[in-house]
C-alpha cells in the first residue's frame, strides 16, 4: 500500500511525483509505456509560455505564468537545459495587429511582465530573418525553452532517486475504491494500491477518471507535426516566433531547441484515434509553408527528422484539476501544460492538505540531479579527468553528437533506466544527429544488451513490438 | 592535457588513410600517425564482405576486407604508427590536431602536415519526411549491411529498397542470399545512381524489379513497418497521384546517396565545393590551408575503392613534397563546368605537369564528347558511347595543354 499513486510518467505525473516525494510519503508511477515521456511530452513545442495566451482567471492562465516564474530554478535543480530566448508573436495585417493589442492587455492581466508590441524596425534589429511580410510583433522577454522529456525524465529520475517507484509496462485497466484507497489493475494482471491516486494519465486521463466513477469530462486528441533542423539552422533565429492567433487557431511556431537545433511546427487537427502520431504529407507542407512565411531563409534541405504528437484537448477548455474522495485529477493538460508543470504539482499538494492530510517535509531529500550532459559542457582539462577515471568517457560511440561510451552506460543505469534505442537518443542525444543512428545504432544495440543481460536481438526501438532485428544470419545459426 | 608533435597526421585508418600512409612512407617519411575512430584499421571495408574491389589497383577481384588487409599489410609492414578508437574532435587552419581516446584522453599533436580522410555517411532517412510513424525497421543501406555482415543478425525479412546506390543494390543481393524476400528497388530517377555491374549481378540475376522514376510515398506501421506505399514519380520527381501501389514489407532500406563527412573539415574553415560537398583542392588535392589534404569519400564520393586509393596516393605523396617544401600553392588554373560536367577533381591547378582529372556528369548521356577549352581553345575532346552519373570519369590532360592554359579557366563541358 502506497500513499499516493501516480498514473502516467509525462512530464505531469514527472513534476507531481518529485514534489509529493518532498513529504515522508510512499510514492508509485504507474506508465503504461517501456519509457518515461512517451505521450505528449515526447514530442510537443519544448516552450515555456509567458502566459499571454490563456484567458484571464483560466487554471491555463494562473499555472501558466506561476509555472513560468517557477521553471527556471526547478530546471536548474534538476540540470535541465534552460534557456530564457524570449519569444515574439508575429502579425502581418492591421487585424493582426489588433489581435496583439488584445494578447497583450490579456497578458497584462495575467500577471505576465515586460510585455511590448514592436513595429517592424524593431523586430529587425533582434530578429534579422523574420519573414518579409512580418508588420508588428508582441514581445514577450519571459518566453523560454526547455527540452520537455529532459525535464520529465530529469523529475521522475529525482523522485527515484529519492524513493519514488515506477511501474513501466503498466497499462491501468480497471480502478477499485477500497476502504482505505484505491486498487489499480493493469491490463497484465498486476496490481497497486494506494490512499490517493492522481490521475495524470494525458490523451487517456478521460478513460482513467471514468475508471474510478468520474465522467464528467472527455479527452479528444490533437495531432500536432513538427518538423526538426540541423543544429547548423539553430542560429538562423534566437527567439521563438508565434503566428498571430486567427480564426484558424493558433498556428505554427519557429523556435530553436536547447540542444541548437530549429524547431518548426505544430499543425492543429483533432482525431479520434489517441495513438495516431502519423505525420501527413499535408501536415508537413502546411508547417513548410507557414514557417517560411513567420521566418526566412529556413533551409528545409538540413530537415533531420519529422514527427507528431497528441495534445490532450479537454471538453471544459481549461485545465481539469481537482480533487474528489482521494482522486485527484490532472487531466487534459495541454498548452501550456509544460509551462504549468511546476505550478501544477504545487497545486496538487495544496488539493491533498486541503482533502485534510497533514503533510510534513522530508529533512533527506535532495532536490539536485546530476544532469547527463554534463560531460559534453565540461572543459578539455575536466573532460581529461572524467576520462582518467572511466575511460568509456573517450570512446566516441555517436559521432554526429560526439555522444561517448562513458554516457551511454552511464545513462542506461541511471534512473529512469531507458530499455530501448529511443530510450538512449533522449537520455544522451545518441541517434540524433545528421546522420540519425547510422553509424551508432548497431553500437548501440550491442551496449544494450550488454548492459540489460538480453540477446542483441531482442533489442528494440521503443518497446513492444519494435525490434531492431527479426532473425539472425544463416552463419550465426 | 598530452602534447604531441608528427610530421604526417591522418585522419581516418580506412583505404584512403591507409594508401596515403603507405605513399607517404614510400616518399621517404617515417614521422606518421594515422588516427582511427573505429577499433581496427579498414575503414567501411571491413563491412564489404562482397567481391569487386581491386580489379583496377591489383589486377585481381577481392573482397572488401581483404583489400583492406592487403593495406593495413603494408602499414604494418612500414611500421607506420596507427591509434585505433581514437576520435578526432578539431583541427585547426594551424595544423593541430585535437583527439581524444582511452589510453591519452583528451590529446592535442602538432602536425607538420595533416591528410584528411574520414570517408562518407549516407543519406539519413530524415531527409525524406516520409509521411507516416517512426517505426522500426528503416535503415540506411550501410547500417543494415553492418546488422548482417559485421554481427550476424537480420534487420528484416520483406525488403522494399529505396535508391539504387551501390550501397542498396549490394544488400538487395545480400539480404536475398541471406533469405528475405527483396520486393523492390525504388528509383527517383530515371536512372540508376548505382554501378552497371551491380544492377546485372545483384537485381537481374536474383530477379529483383528495379522501378525507376518511382519513390515511396508513406510508411505504414506502429511498432515495426508493415508496408509502404509507393508512387511513380513525373519529370520533376513528384509523385503522380493515382499510381500509389502498397506493398507489404517489414523493412526499408535506402540507398539515396552518400554525403562526405566534412565536419571537421568546416570547423577549420577550409574552402568548400558547394557540389562535391569535399574540399576544394589543387591536383595535390591540398586544401586552401597550406598543408592540409584531401581525399578518397571524405574530398568526394568515389564508386571504385581502387580509385580511392590512386587520389590518396597522390595527398600523401605531395604532403611528403610539403612537408619538404617542394610544392606550389598559388593558382594558375581555375577549372569550370558547363552544370552537365557537375564537377571535375581537383578544382584548381598550381602545377604545369600531367594532370589526370576526375570527373562526374549529371545526367545519362549517350554518344557524347568531354570536351575541355581554355578560352575558345579546345585543349582536349573525347568522344564516349555513354556518361553515367554513377559512374566516375577522368581524363589526363598533357602538360603542354596546361601550358597553354595559364591564367585561363579550363572549362569542362559534354556536347555533340
Amino acid at each position: 500500500m502506497y500513499n499516493y499513486c501516480v498514473i502516467g510518467a509525462g512530464v505531469i505525473g514527472g513534476m507531481v511525483a518529485r514534489e509529493l516525494e518532498k513529504y515522508d510519503r510512499s510514492v508509485v508511477i504507474v506508465e503504461k509505456a517501456g519509457d518515461v515521456a512517451m505521450g505528449a511530452t515526447r514530442a510537443n513545442s519544448a516552450i515555456v509560455h509567458a502566459g499571454f495566451d490563456a484567458h484571464e482567471g483560466s487554471l491555463k492562465a494562473r499555472f501558466n505564468v506561476r509555472g513560468s516564474v517557477m521553471m527556471e530554478s526547478v530546471a536548474k535543480e534538476l540540470g535541465v537545459k534552460y534557456q530564457r530566448n524570449g519569444s515574439l508573436v508575429v502579425g502581418f495585417s492591421d487585424e493582426d495587429k489588433k489581435t496583439l493589442e488584445e494578447l497583450l492587455e490579456r497578458g497584462k492581466k495575467n500577471g505576465v511582465r515586460e510585455l511590448r508590441l514592436l513595429d517592424r524596425e524593431e523586430i529587425l534589429a533582434i530578429e534579422p530573418n523574420i519573414g518579409d511580410g512580418v508588420t508588428c510583433a508582441l514581445f514577450a522577454p519571459t518566453g523560454a525553452i526547455i527540452c520537455p522529456y529532459e525535464l520529465c525524465m530529469a523529475s521522475v529520475g529525482n523522485a527515484m532517486d529519492n524513493g519514488a517507484e515506477l511501474c513501466l509496462n503498466f497499462e491501468v485497466s480497471a480502478i477499485e475504491k477500497t476502504e482505505t484507497g484505491y486498487k489499480l489493475t493493469a491490463a497484465d494482471g498486476r496490481t497497486v494500491e494506494a490512499k490517493t491516486v492522481i490521475n495524470c494519465a494525458g490523451v487517456y486521463s478521460d478513460a482513467v477518471a471514468a475508471m474510478a466513477g468520474d465522467t464528467s469530462f472527455t479527452v479528444i486528441p490533437r495531432r500536432g507535426e513538427y518538423m526538426l533542423l540541423d543544429r547548423e539552422c539553430g542560429s538562423l533565429i534566437s527567439h521563438t516566433v508565434f503566428r498571430c492567433p486567427s480564426k484558424m487557431g493558433k498556428g505554427i511556431l519557429v523556435s530553436p531547441t536547447v540542444d541548437g537545433n530549429l524547431l518548426l511546427g505544430p499543425t492543429a487537427e483533432n482525431l479520434e484515434d489517441k495513438e495516431d502520431t502519423a505525420t501527413t504529407a499535408k501536415g508537413i507542407s502546411l508547417v513548410r509553408t507557414q514557417a517560411g512565411e513567420q521566418v526566412k531563409n529556413i533551409n528545409f534541405g538540413k530537415v533531420i527528422t519529422s514527427f507528431a504528437g497528441l495534445r490532450s484537448v479537454g471538453s471544459t477548455g481549461d485545465f481539469i484539476i481537482n480533487e474528489k474522495d482521494g482522486f485527484i485529477n490532472c487531466a487534459a493538460i495541454e498548452s501550456p501544460g509544460l509551462s504549468s508543470s511546476p505550478a501544477i504539482a504545487e497545486y496538487v499538494v495544496e488539493l491533498i492538505r486541503k482533502a485534510g492530510e497533514t503533510l510534513t517535509p522530508r529533512k533527506d531529500f535532495i532536490g539536485k540531479r546530476a544532469p547527463l550532459h554534463a560531460f559534453r559542457e565540461m572543459t578539455e582539462e575536466q573532460k581529461s579527468e572524467v576520462i582518467k577515471k572511466d575511460p568509456a568517457y573517450a570512446h566516441v560511440i555517436c559521432r554526429c553528437e560526439t555522444v561517448s561510451e562513458g554516457e551511454i552506460r552511464a545513462a542506461i543505469r541511471q534512473n529512469p533506466k531507458p530499455h530501448d534505442i529511443d530510450g538512449i537518443k533522449r537520455r544522451t542525444r545518441a541517434t540524433m544527429g545528421r546522420c540519425q543512428g547510422g553509424f551508432c545504432t548497431p553500437y548501440l544495440v550491442r551496449i544494450l544488451a550488454e548492459e540489460l543481460g538480453v540477446p542483441e536481438t531482442a533489442i528494440t526501438k521503443f518497446g513492444g513490438n519494435s525490434y531492431l532485428n527479426l532473425g539472425l544470419t544463416k552463419n550465426r545459426k | 592535457m598530452e602534447k604531441m608533435k608528427k610530421n604526417l597526421v591522418i585522419v581516418g585508418g580506412g583505404p584512403a588513410g591507409m594508401a596515403a600512409a603507405v605513399a607517404a612512407y614510400d616518399k621517404g617519411e617515417r614521422d606518421i600517425l594515422i588516427l582511427e575512430r573505429d577499433t581496427a584499421l579498414g575503414g567501411i571495408l571491413r563491412q564489404c564482405i562482397h567481391n569487386g574491389f581491386g580489379l583496377h589497383r591489383f589486377g585481381e577481384e577481392l573482397t572488401g576486407p581483404e583489400y583492406a588487409y592487403r593495406y593495413e599489410a603494408m602499414v604494418k609492414e612500414r611500421n607506420i604508427e596507427f591509434m585505433t578508437d581514437t576520435m578526432v574532435i578539431g583541427i585547426d587552419r594551424e595544423r593541430t590536431v585535437t583527439a581524444m581516446n582511452k589510453e591519452h584522453g583528451i590529446f592535442r599533436i602538432e602536425a607538420g602536415a595533416i591528410v584528411l580522410a574520414m570517408g562518407c555517411r549516407e543519406r539519413p532517412k530524415g531527409a525524406f519526411n516520409f509521411a507516416g510513424t517512426a517505426t522500426a525497421g528503416i535503415y540506411t543501406a550501410g547500417t543494415a549491411q553492418k546488422f548482417v555482415n559485421m554481427m550476424g543478425m537480420m534487420p528484416g525479412k520483406e525488403v522494399v529498397i529505396l535508391g539504387s546506390g551501390d550501397i542498396g543494390l549490394i544488400m538487395a543481393r545480400r539480404m536475398t542470399l541471406e533469405g528475405a524476400k527483396v520486393k523492390a528497388v525504388c528509383e527517383l530517377m530515371p536512372y540508376s545512381g548505382g554501378l552497371a555491374r551491380n544492377i546485372e549481378q545483384c537485381l537481374h540475376d536474383f530477379d529483383i524489379p528495379l522501378l525507376l522514376s518511382h519513390t515511396v510515398v508513406e510508411i505504414h506501421g506502429k511498432d515495426r513497418l508493415t508496408a509502404v506505399t509507393i508512387a511513380e514519380v513525373d519529370g520533376s520527381r513528384r509523385p503522380i497521384p493515382g499510381t500509389e501501389q502498397t506493398i507489404p514489407c517489414d523493412t526499408l532500406l535506402l540507398s539515396c546517396g552518400l554525403i562526405p563527412e566534412n565536419e571537421l573539415t568546416r570547423g577549420a574553415g577550409i574552402e568548400m565545393d558547394r557540389v562535391t560537398n569535399g574540399a576544394k583542392v589543387n591536383a595535390d588535392r591540398e586544401t586552401d590551408v597550406p598543408g592540409v589534404f584531401a581525399c578518397g569519400n571524405v574530398l568526394h564520393v568515389h564508386d571504385l575503392v581502387d580509385y580511392v586509393s590512386e587520389e590518396a596516393a597522390i595527398a600523401g605523396g605531395a604532403a611528403v613534397r610539403f612537408l619538404r617544401g617542394e610544392t606550389e600553392a598559388n593558382t594558375l588554373i581555375e577549372l569550370a563546368t558547363d552544370g552537365k560536367v557537375r564537377y571535375t577533381v581537383p578544382e584548381r591547378i598550381t602545377e604545369i605537369k600531367e594532370t589526370k582529372v576526375f570527373f562526374r556528369v549529371g545526367d545519362v548521356f549517350r554518344d557524347k564528347k568531354i570536351v575541355v577549352r581554355a578560352g575558345d581553345e579546345v585543349l582536349l575532346s573525347k568522344k564516349k558511347q555513354k556518361f553515367a552519373p554513377g559512374e566516375m570519369e577522368t581524363v589526363t590532360l598533357p602538360a603542354d595543354a596546361l601550358r597553354k592554359a595559364e591564367g585561363k579557366t579550363l572549362r569542362f563541358s559534354i556536347e555533340d
